[in-house]
């Protein structure tokens, strides 16, 4: 049955109609768990707030485990989603940028856009700034074409590269999650006794 | 001053499983319906390419990235993230007036530092990620949480980068947050 408009369920411009009410429920899921504030997020790095971190693992292991009931139930048929290319060294890079981005600008993209929905001038100019540094990617292309497709992978799933069946990754993400998230309980409650200038 | 720092950090946010959650529903939901996940940085890519294409088509269409972005049927901006980034903010804001946090223009900063450099250090984070996002094929959202969920190799790799490197640049930008 699955995915749906891959397999002609919905057609025409409903896509859209469709895209924008996800992306609502996106934008709602994140504004509401504190994502339109920098400082809320910048906790992560810091030890005072990782809802990041919380937030973020529990999505990723729900809808790991997620994709492989709908699997099993036949619902979704896992050989039709879209699996993330992987080009290994401008992805290690292109990391490392987003990472020192993350740090410097207290953002994501996607937490910018709902800073800016509830008045936040800095999540405003951190989306401008993504504007010019996706405008600075594409006029300087040329500059790095070649490394831009290196380290070309195809699609690999975590499957093909380790040979680990899907149930077995989904265990182990969901193992480390939880792990992480009491260790982070941890850390967070220190941290907190020390920090005065944030209010919790 | 103070007070009003109090003021903006007693908020009243979801339990961050409860939202963990429902995000990883709406990833499970838009992977059934769409056959891929939430995205974010794409839509500014499509402005991008939109502006160069209106202002200097044969610039754009001669630019090997641009390119790939244009077709002669519809604008780059005719494109499901757009729609969909266009929805985030919508639902920002929805969120926003449910619980109190829509106010007039105000900025987020740690306690050691200006407004101006809150906003400086804003733009020039907004353009390293921006740029990096193209290299990684997504940012947080399409590459890093989408691609993992659906088990892609590449989705882990820039999941990763981006936050352990975050974690050892943090100390060095201490400064800006604590």
């Amino acid at each position: 049955m699955g995915p749906l408009i891959p397999n002609g369920f919905i057609i025409g411009d409903w896509d859209f109609v469709i895209a924008i009410l996800l992306g609502i429920a996106f934008g709602f899921i994140l504004e509401a768990s504190g994502f339109s504030s920098s400082r809320n997020l910048a906790g992560v790095f810091y030890g005072y707030n990782f809802v990041v971190l919380r937030v973020f693992f529990t999505a990723m292991i729900v809808a790991m485990v997620g994709l492989l009931y709908f699997d099993y139930f036949g619902w979704l048929d896992l050989s039709k989603i879209f699996i993330l290319p992987t080009f290994v060294w401008p992805m290690i890079v292109g990391g490392v940028i987003m990472g020192l981005g993350f740090i410097v600008g207290g953002f994501c993209p996607g937490t910018s856009f709902t800073a800016i929905a509830i008045g936040k001038l800095d999540g405003l100019l951190f989306t401008i700034g993504l504007y010019i540094g996706i405008f600075i990617f594409t006029e300087s292309f040329p500059l790095f074409s070649d490394f831009y497709t290196s380290g070309n992978m195809g699609n690999p799933t975590l499957m093909d590269v380790t040979g680990i069946s899907a149930p077995w990754i989904a265990f182990a993400f969901t193992f480390i999650a939880l792990a992480v998230f009491w260790i982070t309980m941890l850390i967070e409650k220190r941290v907190r006794k020390t920090t005065t200038a944030y209010k919790f | 001053m103070h007070s009003n720092k109090l003021e903006e950090n007693k908020q009243r946010y979801l339990n961050p499983y409860f939202g963990g959650v429902l995000l990883g529903l709406l990833i499970l939901l838009t992977i059934f319906i769409t056959g891929r996940g939430l995205g974010a940085s794409g839509s500014i890519k499509s402005a991008v390419v939109t502006t160069t294409n209106v202002i200097a088509p044969t610039h754009a269409q001669n630019n090997d990235y641009d390119k790939k972005f244009i077709s002669d049927d519809h604008s780059p901006m005719y494109n499901w993230l757009v729609f969909e980034s266009f929805g985030i903010l919508l639902g920002g804001l929805l969120s926003g007036i449910l619980f109190g946090r829509v106010k007039k223009f105000r900025i987020d900063k740690g306690p050691n530092i200006t407004n101006k450099s809150r906003l400086i250090a804003a733009v020039i984070g907004g353009m390293l990620f921006g740029f990096g996002s193209q290299f990684g094929r997504g940012c947080t959202s399409g590459a890093a949480l989408s691609g993992t969920a659906t088990f892609a190799f590449g989705g882990l790799i820039v999941l990763l980068a981006i936050f352990g490197s975050a974690f050892l640049y943090a100390w060095f930008f201490r400064k800006l947050w604590i």
